[in-house]
């Protein structure tokens, strides 16, 4: 199928503002989709509130618009009544840490077979522009006009922490990794979490004066670098990206059905 | 594998934005701007259809097509 076939491209153009990196997370989830030559009916996507969450509407697969931060809550009872289907669940920062935060950590603790996407621009664009808890030390903010003194997570550590058995980090300049990840994301079974670091040129950009677009996604080319390469010794500042986690522990899904067998043997 | 050989850059006027990252990462400056801030293929003769603009576009407006 070609990426078209899995858009309902009644909605375009989409409501995104011009040079959003959001759309181009959907450009290569679509080709994720595409190279997997997966069936739309095979895959759900779940997501919350923000501009991010609007992603879903632009795919044609099952779709939910669900709560905000509750996405993963939402999609833990899709995959638990129909474990056969891939769900994907794409949020933005705040969504994902801030309003979903114990949503996100306990996902992660389950190993629930979930991939869930933080689209990462540092603001809450839809609102605008509110910082986000992961809009990070000294950044500027419509609710922060003098300075933001709130440190941010580091996405990849606490999805480490809290058990995911698959992370991963990428940029919108890197979008042929961007698509590889998701590939192996969808593709293997636990809790995997991809964060995407993308641009709000309209926000964040602009109350940080970090240029247009075009200047955002070059500087995430210039302030990243392969995980555990040479560069990062030299200067520690550099943001690393790719595959953090990747191991096996069981899935959730598959354990609950020893507990039903289990309680079955007991009747 | 043989180069692949472009045969037409499908360019959606409706979808495209005009945010101009196509054009700054295209490796052979083949995109521009015009005056409605549209993306348009001028020198698409040296275009080596490696697809950088529509992949990394956010619109998903422009598409390559390549004679197989």
């Amino acid at each position: 199928m070609a990426i078209k076939d899995y858009i309902r491209e009644r909605f375009f153009p989409h409501i995104w503002c011009p040079g959003c990196g959001h759309g181009m997370v959907l450009n290569a989830l679509l080709r994720a989709f595409e190279d997997l030559a997966i069936s739309k009916n095979e895959i759900v996507m779940v997501s919350g509130i923000g501009c991010s969450a609007r992603i879903s509407g632009y795919v044609d697969v099952h779709t939910l618009h669900t709560i905000h931060g509750r996405a993963l809550a939402f999609a833990t009872g899709v995959k638990m009544s129909r474990p056969e289907l891939n769900l994907i669940v794409p949020m933005g920062d705040g969504d994902a840490l801030a309003i979903g935060g114990n949503h996100f950590i306990h996902a992660a603790r389950r190993n629930i077979d979930i991939t869930a996407i933080v689209m990462n621009n540092r603001i809450y664009g839809m609102t605008g522009g509110q910082y986000s808890p992961l809009s990070g030390y000294g950044t500027l903010a419509t609710t922060a006009p003098f300075i933001n003194i709130d440190h941010a997570f580091d996405v990849v550590e606490l999805a480490k922490a809290a058990g995911a058995t698959f992370v991963a980090r990428t940029t919108t300049y890197h979008v042929k990794q961007m698509s590889e990840l998701f590939k192996e994301a969808i593709l293997r079974e636990g809790f995997s979490v991809i964060e995407v670091l993308t641009q709000c040129p309209t926000y964040f950009g602009r109350k940080n004066k970090a240029g247009s677009a075009v200047d955002m996604v070059k500087s995430f080319k210039d302030n990243t670098t392969p995980v555990g390469s040479k560069a990062k010794l030299e200067s520690p500042g550099l943001i690393e990206r790719g595959i953090f986690v990747q191991k096996d522990l069981p899935e959730y899904t598959r354990e609950y059905d020893k507990v039903i067998e289990r309680a079955m043997k007991k009747r | 594998m043989a180069k692949p050989k472009l045969k037409e850059h499908h360019i959606n006027r409706d979808w495209c934005k005009g945010c101009g990252i196509c054009v700054e990462f295209c490796p052979k400056k083949v995109l521009e701007l015009d005056k409605q801030d549209k993306v348009v293929a001028v020198h698409f003769t040296n275009c080596i259809c490696c697809k950088l603009c529509e992949l990394r576009c956010p619109d998903l407006a422009i598409e390559i097509e390549t004679e197989l």
